[in-house]
């Protein structure tokens, strides 16, 4: 619980919190049962409308879509951190038109939304190039790679920068070169403060997964789609199931994320990285450790 | 580029939608938000609790499956909604939950010593909320929830997963009838430039002149 805003209670405080407790309570409680009614009376939770869920068939074939699902993201990921870490040493050179064009694709691709980039790759490509055959996956690991390695390389940066000058400029007065100070001293120390940063982009970048959906790659979302299309009874169960999937895996990675953040900032302060449009890790962090802003 | 110039109406009225999507969705988001930090920070645990979920559910959901799930799952419980607010419903749902979290982590930002001044002082929790924390928060949280606003306008390209005219669906639209995807999708990026980018301006101004000094 946040503490700083109330005192201890007192024995009155306490009574009207647990009033104010159970009225809550009850509240939600009735919110869920109406709910639940709806379902019931619209035959949601007839046996037929779930008993897909015992043939070991079609849990295979959701299954299947999960380890195609995290195939592309995988892809995706390692993809978008390799180019994002070169786009992160270009925008940090000391050669000016490598700075700015780094800076530009940066700001460019961060700035779209990754189905128009997914749908540029599937669409667009073969004509610009009509040698490529762009299949249904390769859409897919190309828009999220052109959309996350931009947002990486911003991670990068930042972890870059939040180092303390001291260690760059003792790796220098020692006689290292650029290359060396980056590789020896400068990366290593980054690249760690940047893992939580890095998994809660892998969470944004599994989730947009799903708009492979669009360009029919076989992912989990076009598989709940081809069970519901199987059996009209089907279809809220088919969602609310590979919803469910979404959640569970991306509920355990984001906690992790949140975690390794609150370590990092006991053990190097508040100094660490401004990440993705989305990344939730930082804030949580920052609640949870009650650090005042830098 | 010619293509685009041609169906300039067809385009103006895609990127209207999406203003008009992302708009009322972050006014909407911004009230369940609000509503979810509030739940968060109360003192009554079944609200903590709930809020606590409801920020897990929504933040760790792809928007397509939330999407699809609300469209085609409302009619099959006899409720009616339009595809452009079902687009409205979802996209509030989810940055809701991403609001929410932010005004929560910007009360809880606020230096211990802020709240416990004001409470030594005799104010009372509303007064403390109202005039110490909320204000300093805000401060803190002004460059995550411009962040937000950006993501929700980037987001809003998911309508076109049920056929709302936004701008991504338009180009779609122009697309198969003039089957040119190379300058069609140019274009509709140049459209969420527009909108992405100003935002992404103005905000680092209002960032720096509100930024607390230290």
């Amino acid at each position: 619980m946040t503490t700083a805003l109330y005192d201890v209670a007192g024995p009155r405080t306490r009574r009207n919190v647990f009033i104010g407790s159970v009225i809550s309570g009850v509240v939600f409680a009735l919110l869920v049962v109406v709910a639940l009614l709806r379902f019931r009376a619209k035959g949601q939770f007839d046996a037929d409308h779930w008993d897909w869920l015992k043939d070991g068939g079609i849990r295979g074939f959701f299954a299947e879509g999960l380890l195609l699902t995290v195939r592309a993201a995988l892809t995706g990921m390692v993809l978008a951190m390799t180019i994002g870490a070169l786009l992160a040493l270009a925008r940090l050179s000391r050669t000016a038109p490598l700075r700015w064009l780094a800076t530009t694709y940066i700001e460019v691709f961060r700035a779209l939304p990754v189905l128009l980039l997914i749908f540029f790759a599937y669409l667009a490509l073969p004509r610009i190039s009509p040698s490529l055959n762009v299949s249904p996956f390769t859409a897919v690991v190309l828009g999220l790679t052109l959309y996350n390695s931009a947002v990486l390389a911003e991670i990068f940066r930042a972890g870059i920068l939040s180092l303390d000058r001291g260690q760059s400029e003792a790796a220098y007065s020692i006689g290292l070169s650029y290359a060396q100070v980056m590789r020896l001293v400068v990366v290593p120390q980054a690249f760690r403060r940047m893992i939580p940063s890095l998994i809660s982009q892998l969470v944004t970048l599994l989730k947009d997964t799903s708009y492979g959906y669009i360009v029919t790659y076989d992912e989990l979302l076009r598989r709940a789609k081809v069970n519901a299309d199987f059996d009209s009874d089907w279809l809220i169960s088919s969602y609310i199931a590979v919803l469910l999937i979404y959640v569970a895996v991306n509920f355990v990675l984001s906690r992790l994320a949140q975690r390794l953040e609150v370590r990092a900032r006991r053990r190097y302060g508040a100094g660490t990285i401004q990440a993705g449009t989305e990344d939730l890790a930082l804030l949580a962090a920052e609640g949870e450790a009650t650090v005042a802003s830098h | 580029m010619g293509v685009v110039l041609d169906h300039l109406g067809e385009f103006g009225n895609g990127w209207f939608t999406t203003i008009r999507l992302s708009v009322l969705s972050f006014l909407l988001a911004m009230a369940i938000g609000l509503l979810i930090a509030a739940m968060r920070v109360s003192p009554f645990q079944p609200a903590r609790v709930v809020g606590t979920a409801y920020v897990d559910i929504f933040r760790n959901s792809p928007l397509p499956v939330l999407i699809l799930l609300v469209w085609f799952g409302l009619p099959k419980l006899d409720i009616d909604v339009s595809r452009f607010w079902a687009a409205v419903a979802v996209l509030s749902l989810y940055t809701g939950a991403f609001l929410g979290e932010t005004v929560r982590s910007g009360i809880n930002a606020v230096a211990l010593g802020q709240s416990e001044a004001a409470r030594s002082i005799g104010l009372t929790f509303t007064q403390n909320l109202r005039l110490i924390i909320l204000p300093q928060a805000m401060r803190t949280v002004v460059q995550p929830i411009g962040n937000i606003w950006i993501a929700l306008i980037k987001n809003s390209a998911v309508a076109s997963f049920i056929a709302v005219p936004e701008l991504i669906f338009r180009a779609d639209h122009v697309n198969t009838e003039e089957s040119n995807p190379v300058p069609i999708l140019i274009g509709a990026a140049i459209g969420y430039l527009l909108l992405t980018l100003p935002s992404g301006f103005v905000l680092s101004r209002i960032e720096r002149r509100v930024a607390i000094k230290r």
